[in-house]
């Protein structure tokens, strides 16, 4: 599903890698956590697989291609495979909630039929159901979040992408998040998601892949936090 | 690719940006409206050329009665009937140059004077004897005024050779002159209008972030991301170049058939018909939205990346 060889990135006009000489490799229907101090890089983890940047060294596969050799017009065929939800939700603040999850849909082309099909039945697996005519600003954090997690699986994506999902919220709502990616996992679909949530993390036991300084540090199954602030 | 969604964004973006929208309408009208009223500048002086050369003459005046009093080439006398006889085969032997030669008499010279120029104050003290006669010389080729200038200047009888068509060089001259001062300006307009939709474009991208943002994020081509984009610029132009349109069409009526009414001012020019100003106005609507959307195009390459 993701498979990365030591890779390592170093951004323009900068001295000390992102990432140095990372490599492992993800299932399909992993969940993975990605942990780590800030800028140690998860997010440039998170933006390589995304292609949003290009590995400096080494080699980046997703969905069992080379995003080194995936040319500029190829890659929006390759996001459409992946999922993507963030700590800031990024809703469309004028759009209502069944719209925006429907925005997904219409600018990759989907006709209206399958959008009018779709959009209703993952607003119902995410809890939203009988909400989709409020706007985004009407709703709680978690609410927001589960848009946007709709949003981000409303066109069946093979690997979901989460970039501290729970960052923004309390921990009673963060549970319930967690049992919705959960849920979205069991489907099949595989989750990699970055955060700081010692608890979360602790609780679900899944594989944790640590990065310090741009190194993988620990890549442990069933693993815990483990990491002190 | 659904039509209605990439129209009500261009709907949303042009409305958003009113104020650039409206500097990018009327900038990229006025330099289309430079630039079609200078093709169509360009047309009428070549018509006229066409017209006017044809018609063009070498004049040899000859000495009348009053030149030989004052003209120091006419210190001879006025013509002989001799001299004119000599002028006259001398030039049917230049038939290699010479197309055909006409000989105007003072008396005929008078007329067309007076017909011409009829209302001037200047005319009514004229006398026939005033006039000259000529030989009115029609080349075979424009250029070749030279060689009945050597010829025929400075012998006895002959007051001067003229050549009207560097008179008429001079007038066409100062319209290609005006016409390319016309098309600096529009060259200037037309950078400005670029510019300006450049950072309309720019704006436009910027104030949508989001939106494009979460288009890149899940997999929207990077067509289906600019095509809103490119089309504001496109309606935005192609409302210039109409407008552009519309100032020529009123400007020809308003030069040539009303208002200023050249036409019958100046019945010895003939000005363009309709069907010129309007094999021009294609042109105009294409470039109208071919550049801008063009422009649109390389704006975003900098500020939408894949």
């Amino acid at each position: 599903m993701i498979r990365f060889d030591s890779v390592s990135k170093v951004y323009p006009k900068q001295n000390h890698p992102a990432l140095r000489d990372v490599t492992l490799e993800v299932e399909k229907g992993e969940f993975i956590f990605l942990v780590g101090s800030s800028g140690s890089g998860k997010s440039t983890f998170l933006r390589l697989i995304l292609r949003e940047e290009r590995a400096s060294h080494g080699q980046v596969h997703v969905l069992g291609k080379d995003l080194a050799r995936l040319s500029n017009w190829k890659v929006p065929q390759m996001r459409r495979q992946l999922g993507t939800v963030f700590q800031d939700f990024r809703l469309l603040p004028n759009k209502t909630v069944a719209e925006n999850v429907a925005f997904a849909q219409e600018v990759i082309g989907k006709s209206k039929g399958e959008i009018r099909k779709s959009v209703p039945q993952v607003l119902d697996l995410v809890g939203l159901g009988g909400k989709e005519e409020r706007m985004p600003g009407e709703l709680s954090g978690g609410e927001q979040q589960r848009v946007a997690i709709a949003r981000a699986f409303v066109n069946r994506p093979k690997l979901l992408i989460a970039d501290e999902p729970t960052g923004n919220l309390d921990p009673q709502t963060s549970v319930g998040i967690m049992k919705l990616l959960d849920r979205i996992n069991r489907t099949g679909t595989t989750v990699v998601m970055a955060t700081h949530d010692q608890n979360i993390v602790d609780q679900m036991r899944k594989r944790v892949i640590e990065l310090e300084k741009g190194r993988l540090v620990r890549d442990q199954a069933r693993g815990v936090y483990g990491y002190q602030h | 690719m659904r039509a209605q969604f990439v129209l009500s964004e261009i709907g949303v973006g042009l409305r958003r940006n009113l104020t650039m929208t409206f500097a990018v309408i009327v900038s990229v009208a006025l330099s289309l409206a430079l630039f079609g009223g200078s093709l169509l500048m360009s047309d009428q002086v070549s018509s006229m050329k066409g017209y006017w050369y044809d018609k063009v003459n070498v004049s040899v005046f000859l000495c009348n009665k009053s030149d030989a009093e004052s003209d120091p080439n006419c210190a001879k006398g006025a013509v002989t009937t001799d001299q004119k006889k000599q002028i006259l085969a001398d030039l049917e032997k230049m038939d290699s140059v010479v197309e055909k030669v006409t000989y105007e008499s003072a008396d005929e010279a008078y007329k067309h004077y007076k017909e011409q120029f009829g209302d001037s104050p200047l005319a009514s003290s004229l006398t026939p004897d005033q006039m000259q006669e000529s030989y009115r010389i029609k080349l075979k080729d424009p250029e070749k005024y030279k060689v009945i200038a050597t010829a025929f200047d400075g012998r006895d009888g002959v007051q001067s050779v003229q050549d009207q068509k560097g008179i008429l060089d001079n007038l066409f001259e100062l319209l290609n002159l005006m016409n390319r001062a016309a098309l600096g300006v529009m060259a200037l307009m037309l950078i400005v209008a670029l510019l300006l939709i450049v950072n309309t474009v720019r704006v436009s991208a910027f104030s949508r972030r989001r939106e494009t943002g979460i288009m890149r994020l899940v997999g929207a081509s990077g067509f289906y991301i600019q095509a809103p984009f490119i089309m504001e610029a496109a309606v935005a132009g192609v409302i210039g170049g109409g407008l552009a349109c519309v100032f020529l069409v009123v400007g020809r009526y308003f030069t040539i058939d009303h208002g200023m009414a050249l036409s019958s001012k100046l019945n010895l020019i003939t000005f363009l018909g309709w069907d010129a100003v309007l094999t021009k106005l294609p042109l105009i609507l294409a470039a109208s939205v071919l550049m801008p959307a063009l422009a649109a195009f390389f704006a975003l390459r900098k500020y939408l990346k894949v």
